[in-house]
């Protein structure tokens, strides 16, 4: 009987899934975030929003390990993952599922064959077979059609290719996602298509998301918070109505310009 | 750490057979349990799930499955569990990891037919873009005001004066070449110095425009297709268009007239530094003093394989130019595009180089400059 493979988590652990300290970035001069806090709590989908330039990916690549910090301290499932190197952050790393603006998906491999690369590399032992099964639910469940399983990313629409984005980002069944600008580039019909995917999908499967976006209409529609960026950190975070008590002018502006109170309408119903 | 997955057959009150799961069934502490419990041949009826601890969709998937291919029922599910093996039951739908094989034979006879016709495509689109850039040069040479004297000579810069250090060292090094070794074969009948004659026809004749036309090609003719291929995947070139600026005139007539212009001296530079890299040599080696050297050169190599050289040179740049910027211009798509373009650019631009240069030659000895 092959050996399962540990995982280095605590069943217990009750605080925030992302915790974010004092988190300072800066390229050569330009200082992007200083003294940066946030917290993320089990279960949610959080939106952070913020001009553009205000380092909402920075945040995020930060969090994910892409980006080295000046400063600061970033917990992920109640670990402190700064400053470790790679072998030792795996286990945590197995953990969370990341979706690109792109999808970047491998160009030389079919969609199911994109789905089974994390699983092949993180559980290389598990049957060959078993392995082909799981990447095909993994992209039905994403909301694709089972024929796109075995096309290759470059016949498929761009909202396609961020389902299929997804189907890779749930591979290892990860408890946290990481979303960049997931509905950007799609039209309307597919925004709030996709919108609804992440819900069912959050719901489902207990997942917690971090997404960056500029769609109004998503935070209305899906976000349990927002996490707002401006002035180097993050300025406020809360429901959007907890926002709008708020007078900072750009929230203000941001939620109580033109498009802002139409996706605010639009979300609400016809009265 | 998790606890690994197993199973245990139990027989139930009633007398069916049931198989017990235990431990957390997720995709970490899965183990060889998919394995086992293919190979595993029972009746059973039931699968009972309720001693399982944390439950993810791979969890979920085997049991389905199992329960599927046993026709077998699930029992013990708590809510989270219920929920993901209906998930995963709706997301169960044939389909295939990869498309379709095709027959190896069909294979290659369709790769076969599509070089065939690529290659037919290819040529005739050369063809009708040469035509393009003529008419863009009568129209130029009826309205010379219009002429982009500007982006003219930046491009003699960039393929010309700026490639003078790589093209000089490379003929250096093939004129040492070239003397050494006809320095070695020539001694054995005891005519070393026939070395001159080798080195002087040779590199005025054939090598050194040859070898400036594929380092050029290699330079410029890449660089043309992925500048040409960048712009226009950001749309700049039908941005060009829309405005009334023909991308002909604007940016493939500046490229062609500065290959053109620049291949001969170019390769006349090429040659004159070979004849200086096989004179070093042969003083060196065959202790012929560079002024003896250089007036054999003058005595044993006649005019014409200056002209023969010069006349093959704008040819050459003609053709890097046409293939460069054509490839450029096809690319559609994604990045990826120019690459394969840039690519396609410079081995067409080389092999119709040596197809030319074949030509030439045959041309070249039938009027008698030989």
């Amino acid at each position: 009987m092959l050996e399962p493979q540990p995982i280095a988590y605590d069943p217990d652990y009750e605080g925030p899934i992302v915790s974010v300290r004092g988190l300072r970035n800066s390229f050569g001069e330009q200082v992007v975030h200083e003294d940066l806090d946030l917290e993320v709590n089990r279960g949610e989908i959080i939106g952070v929003v913020g001009g553009s330039g205000t380092g909402k990916s920075v945040l995020m690549r930060s969090i994910i390990g892409l980006q080295s910090p000046d400063e600061g301290e970033i917990n992920v499932f109640g670990e402190q993952i700064l400053g470790k190197s790679d072998a030792k952050t795996i286990e945590i790393r197995k953990r969370w599922g990341v979706l690109f603006q792109g999808g970047a998906l491998f160009s030389t491999l079919t969609v199911a064959e994109n789905v089974m690369v994390p699983i092949r590399e993180f559980y290389p032992d598990m049957d060959r077979d078993f392995r082909r099964e799981v990447a095909k639910y993994k992209v039905c469940l994403s909301g694709l059609p089972a024929d796109a399983a075995p096309k290759y990313p470059s016949e498929l629409s761009g909202g396609m290719r961020k389902r299929a984005g997804i189907a890779r980002a749930l591979a290892l069944d990860p408890e946290l996602l990481f979303l960049d600008e997931p509905t950007a580039g799609l039209d309307p019909i597919g925004a709030a298509a996709f919108d609804n995917l992440i819900k069912e999908l959050q719901q489902t499967l207990g997942l917690t998301v971090f997404l960056i976006t500029h769609d109004l209409d998503t935070l209305h529609a899906i976000c349990d918070r927002v996490a707002v960026l401006a002035d180097r950190r993050v300025i406020a975070v809360g429901t959007i109505d907890e926002l709008l008590a708020l007078d900072h002018p750009w929230i203000q502006e941001y939620f109580n310009g033109p498009r802002g109170r139409m996706a605010s309408a639009g979300n609400k119903g016809p009265a | 750490m998790s606890i690994p997955s197993d199973f245990v057959e139990e027989t139930a009150e009633d007398g069916a057979i049931v198989l017990r799961f235990s431990g957390d069934l997720s995709i970490a502490s899965i183990g060889d349990l998919p394995e086992r419990l293919q190979d595993y041949f029972c009746e059973a009826k039931r699968l009972d799930i309720s001693d399982t601890g944390y439950v993810d969709t791979v969890g979920a998937w085997l049991i389905h499955r199992t329960a599927r291919d046993l026709d077998a029922e699930i029992v013990g599910a708590d809510d989270e569990a219920q929920r993901l093996i209906a998930a995963v039951a709706g997301a169960d739908q044939p389909t295939d990891i990869r498309p379709e094989p095709i027959h190896p034979v069909m294979r290659i006879l369709g790769d076969i037919g599509e070089a065939t016709t690529l290659a037919f495509t290819t040529l005739t689109g050369l063809i009708g873009f040469f035509g393009a850039i003529m008419t863009g040069l009568f129209r130029l040479i009826r309205h010379p005001s219009q002429i982009r004297w500007n982006a003219v000579i930046q491009r003699f810069d960039v393929v010309g004066v700026r490639s003078l250090g790589i093209i000089g060292l490379m003929s250096f090094l093939i004129g040492l070449v070239i003397a050494q070794q006809g320095a070695v074969q020539l001694r054995q009948f005891g005519a070393e110095v026939f070395t001159v004659n080798l080195v002087g026809r040779l590199t005025l004749r054939e090598l050194g425009v040859l070898m400036t036309a594929i380092m050029v090609a290699g330079r410029s003719g890449s660089a043309f297709a992925a500048q040409l291929g960048t712009m226009k995947l950001t749309e700049e070139i039908d941005a060009m268009r829309t405005i009334g600026v023909s991308p002909v005139e604007a940016l493939v007539l500046p490229r062609f007239i500065a290959a053109v212009f620049m291949l001969p001296l170019l390769g006349f530079y090429a040659s004159v530094v070979a004849i200086i890299g096989g004179g070093i040599l042969s003083w060196v080696e065959l202790d012929i003093p560079p002024a003896t050297f250089f007036s054999r050169i003058r005595e044993v190599v006649p005019l014409t394989d200056v002209y023969v050289g010069l006349v093959k040179a704008p040819v050459f740049g003609a053709i890097i130019a046409i293939t460069g910027c054509y490839q450029g211009m096809q690319v559609k798509g994604n990045a990826e595009d120019v690459g394969k373009r840039t690519t396609a650019a410079v081995v067409q631009a080389i092999f119709l180089v040596i197809v030319l240069d074949a030509f030439f030659a045959v041309f070249f000895t039938w009027i008698g400059w030989n």
